[in-house]
């Protein structure tokens, strides 16, 4: 029997939207008739309550099992697709997982222990499985070491933010992101696109950049989200020249003036956002006025339903688009005793509006005083020869630790300035900073490592 | 350029960043006549580090910091590079 409070994916899909699509750089699939169609394979099982690992070499055959399976299957893990087989196998021991969906071979170790579907694209009659459940949707978080965390999510808490904008506000979008959908910001764009009425462009492994916009030109995006340093990327490359889309988004990263102005010069046509939202806390909120930080009156009871205070400086976030808990044998709590989850993005209230120093964990600690190493480029990303910095520690047998910077600088600056700007660098930190704050050396490099999850890679974070 | 004259060049370098008005750099000078804090002097570590390649002060984990400039200079002068 369906049961008429459960809204599962599919019914976004329905007949009456023409014309709509999702596409990597090799298939294009129709999204109107999509749920006439299945895209499992081999040995035709129901999946309905299977708690289902989905393992897709590529996004696209992930979205469509994303959509197949919610509201059938009793749990879905969403699996990155950078993840090695021996830290996989614990997670799916503590997500109780019975079922992979896969288009790859498996590993021999798995042989017995689980059912094992395959998936393709969608060339067989749907079996008309019923909705009858609020699937769960386990996302891992993007910590840089050790296992991540596997985090329950419900449909209705990820599609919070959508469907409280309504759903008349982007129709007929084409969504892309430089993320990957099987992590939250990039779920949330996909989940956009098919709550929405649109379509989506995903993206590619290891494709350069021009390449991708090229994809993204000819599949009509208009609505793009990526990180700060995802973006910092594509205006580096100079690709975005060709490029016009109506909407910009930002998240995952603090997004800061420099970053905002750039795309605001590059897209004089867009509306350009940046959200605010995590693996855990769901999306908070977005701002879209053009300026870094966020109005200090959304503290406080929201009328989105999304609560936030600041407490020992670190954002703290109550709404009903936080996940729902961490899931496997002694996993911490999520939310602390009144529902509230330490963010742990630790902000100033600099006149009205607060601002996004950095994370907690990625203090560097100079002779017992604290800097943010993302106050720090914030100021360096503000010279307009610079693209892109990292500030980072360095140990120093005086002072424990200093602050040095590495810094990408604009294509083509003639490498005789560089003395010149390096001392411009450094006299805008002593003007804006805290003495001990300013980079004791400053490095120009030719690149800066962004982790999977599209963040600037800290090795101390 | 020798090790000693990089280092004098690089406080002077930093005695300008830092606004410190170093007095003549002669071997007895105690450092803590030199007017450079704590910071300026893991700045100048950090970038001494940088421009000859060591860190005499990390390098030997017991290493006492010297309290005169001659002593510094000779702390670089005395690791093989």
């Amino acid at each position: 029997m369906s049961q008429p409070d459960i809204v599962a994916l599919r019914e976004y899909l329905g007949p009456e939207l023409k014309d709509r699509t999702i596409s990597d750089a090799r298939h294009t699939v129709s999204l109107t008739d999509i749920i006439q169609y299945s895209c499992l394979t081999g040995r035709s099982c129901d999946l309905s309550g299977r708690s289902v690992l989905l393992a897709t070499s590529g996004q696209l055959l992930s979205a469509l099992a994303m959509i197949e399976l919610d509201g059938i299957a009793r749990r879905l893990l969403l699996c990155p697709p950078d993840l090695d087989w021996d830290r996989l196998q614990v997670l799916l021991e503590q997500a109780d997982i019975d079922t992979i969906v896969t288009d790859r071979p498996l590993h021999r170790s798995s042989a017995g222990k689980y059912i094992v579907i395959g998936v393709d694209l969608p060339e067989r009659p749907a079996m008309g499985s019923e909705v009858d459940r609020a699937t769960e949707w386990l996302m891992l978080t993007s910590g840089t070491s050790g296992l991540p965390k596997i985090v329950r999510h419900t449909l209705d808490g990820l599609a919070g933010a959508i469907i409280a904008e309504g759903p008349a506000r982007n129709r007929n979008a084409t969504w892309a992101t430089f993320y990957d959908i099987r992590r939250y910001g990039g779920l949330q764009i996909f989940l956009r696109a098919v709550i929405g009425g649109g379509s989506m462009v995903l993206s590619e492994p290891g494709e350069a950049v021009a390449a991708h916009v090229a994809r993204l030109r000819a599949g009509g995006v208009t609505h793009i989200s990526g990180t700060p340093s995802h973006w910092r990327k594509l205006l580096m490359s100079g690709a975005s020249a060709n490029f016009s889309p109506d909407y910009v988004r930002l998240s995952g990263e603090i997004a800061d003036q420099a970053v905002l102005d750039g795309l605001a010069g590059a897209f004089p046509r867009a509306s350009i956002g940046h959200a605010y939202a995590s693996t855990e806390a769901g999306v908070v909120f977005s701002v879209d006025d053009g300026r870094e930080g966020f109005p200090a009156h959304l503290i406080g009871q929201s009328h989105t339903g999304v609560e936030m205070k600041v407490v020992d400086g670190s954002l703290r976030i109550r709404s009903r688009r936080t996940a729902r808990s961490y899931v496997g044998t002694d996993a911490p709590p999520l939310a602390d005793t009144e529902g509230f989850v330490d963010t742990g993005d630790m902000v100033e209230l600099r006149g009205e509006r607060y601002h996004f120093v950095g994370r907690r964990g990625g203090i560097i600690n100079i002779g017992g005083l604290k800097v943010h190493p993302e106050e720090v480029e914030a100021v360096i990303n503000r010279h307009a020869s610079v693209q892109m910095s990292r500030a980072r520690s360095r140990r120093s047998p005086i002072t424990g630790a200093i602050v040095v910077a590495d810094v990408i600088l604009a294509n083509g600056t003639d490498a005789e300035r560089h003395e010149t700007i390096r001392t411009e660098i450094l006299g805008r930190c002593k003007d804006c900073l805290a003495a001990w704050k300013v980079p004791a050396v400053i490095r120009f490099v030719e690149r800066l490592d962004v982790t999977a999850a599209g963040k600037l890679a800290r090795a101390d974070a | 350029m020798s090790v000693k004259s990089k280092i004098f060049s690089a406080m002077k370098q930093i005695a300008e960043e830092q606004k410190v008005t170093l007095p003549p750099l002669e071997d007895d000078l105690s450092l803590n006549e030199t007017g450079f804090d704590s910071l300026a002097f893991a700045i100048l570590v950090a970038r001494l580090e940088d421009e000859v390649g060591v860190d005499p002060f990390t390098v030997a984990e017991d290493a006492a910091f010297p309290s005169t400039l001659g002593e510094f200079v000779r702390a670089y002068e005395n690791v093989p590079a």
